[in-house]
């Protein structure tokens, strides 16, 4: 691997991103959009740019996504 | 009906525990292979992450908006419950100091091979300097803790007491104060006229 663009990949940041208390508020509407194929980034973001970024934050809403598909939604 | 009071609520709380044991059950086995914790003790975390959301939601049940399902809104608690239970759980039982400084992990860290370590020696040691000069002593904490120690964002937020929002924030202006000083001495490309 390219340790530079790893390097840089890292270190850009979006001014877009929420950070993670303004994600998680709004983690359950996300989820549902994008589980019903509605272009949840369109409508957010500044949710989709977090949670691109920031590793917690998108285990959880992959974990929320997954309850809610386990649910047959 | 978890609004109503007597043997209905009873039986509603029963229903919602044993959804929210059954989400986070199934969270902690999606979560599980990637972590040092298995059998009984997964068991206990999903049971009490299932536990601690059910006194969570049922004390915030009047901020439910109705904006989604209200099971979605739900498995959000127990969902965050298993992230910081994941988090206490390498905290009490660290892998490496949250604060030992290895700075030649650091090309591994970005996916460096060993063996091609030297052709990237400027960059690094370019961001190690970065890394003193430029941030505050809380924004190196935290990167040294993340970046350099790979301690997880959820356990350093135990750790110091603080917020997963908070940290990432720190993390956060660190990446772009460390971008914005490699940029300025040619380590990486200059974007400074597009708006990232």
């Amino acid at each position: 691997m390219n340790g530079q663009s790893a390097l840089e990949r890292f270190l850009r940041t979006d001014p877009r991103d929420v950070g993670c208390a303004e994600a998680m508020e709004m983690l359950h509407v996300y989820a549902e959009l994008v589980a019903s194929g509605a272009p949840a980034e369109e409508l957010y973001p500044g949710i989709e740019a977090h949670l691109r970024a920031c590793g917690p934050c998108g285990e959880d809403f992959e974990g929320l996504l997954a309850a809610i598909r386990g649910d047959g939604q | 009906m978890l609004t109503d009071a007597g043997p209905a609520r009873e039986a509603a709380l029963g229903r919602l525990h044993e959804l929210l044991v059954r989400i986070a059950r199934a969270e902690v086995a999606r979560r599980g292979p990637r972590l040092r914790i298995t059998g009984p003790e997964l068991e206990d975390l999903a049971y009490q992450a299932a536990a601690d959301a059910l006194v969570s939601i049922t004390g915030k049940l009047g901020q439910f908006r109705g904006e989604s399902r209200f099971t979605t809104w739900a498995y959000r608690f127990v969902i965050f419950e298993v992230s910081a239970k994941i988090g206490r759980h390498f905290w009490r039982h660290p892998v490496v100091p949250l604060d030992a400084e290895d700075w030649s992990r650091l090309p591994a860290r970005f996916g460096v091979d060993p063996a091609h370590q030297a052709e990237w020696g400027d960059l690094f040691a370019a961001l190690r300097q970065a890394v003193d000069t430029e941030l505050t002593p809380r924004q190196r904490e935290v990167f040294v803790a993340i970046v350099l120690n790979d301690v997880p964002l959820d356990t350093l937020v135990v750790a110091l007491a603080s917020s997963r929002n908070a940290i990432y924030k720190m993390l956060f202006d660190a990446r772009r104060k460390l971008r914005a000083a490699l940029a300025a001495n040619g380590y990486l490309p200059d974007d400074s006229s597009r708006r990232s």
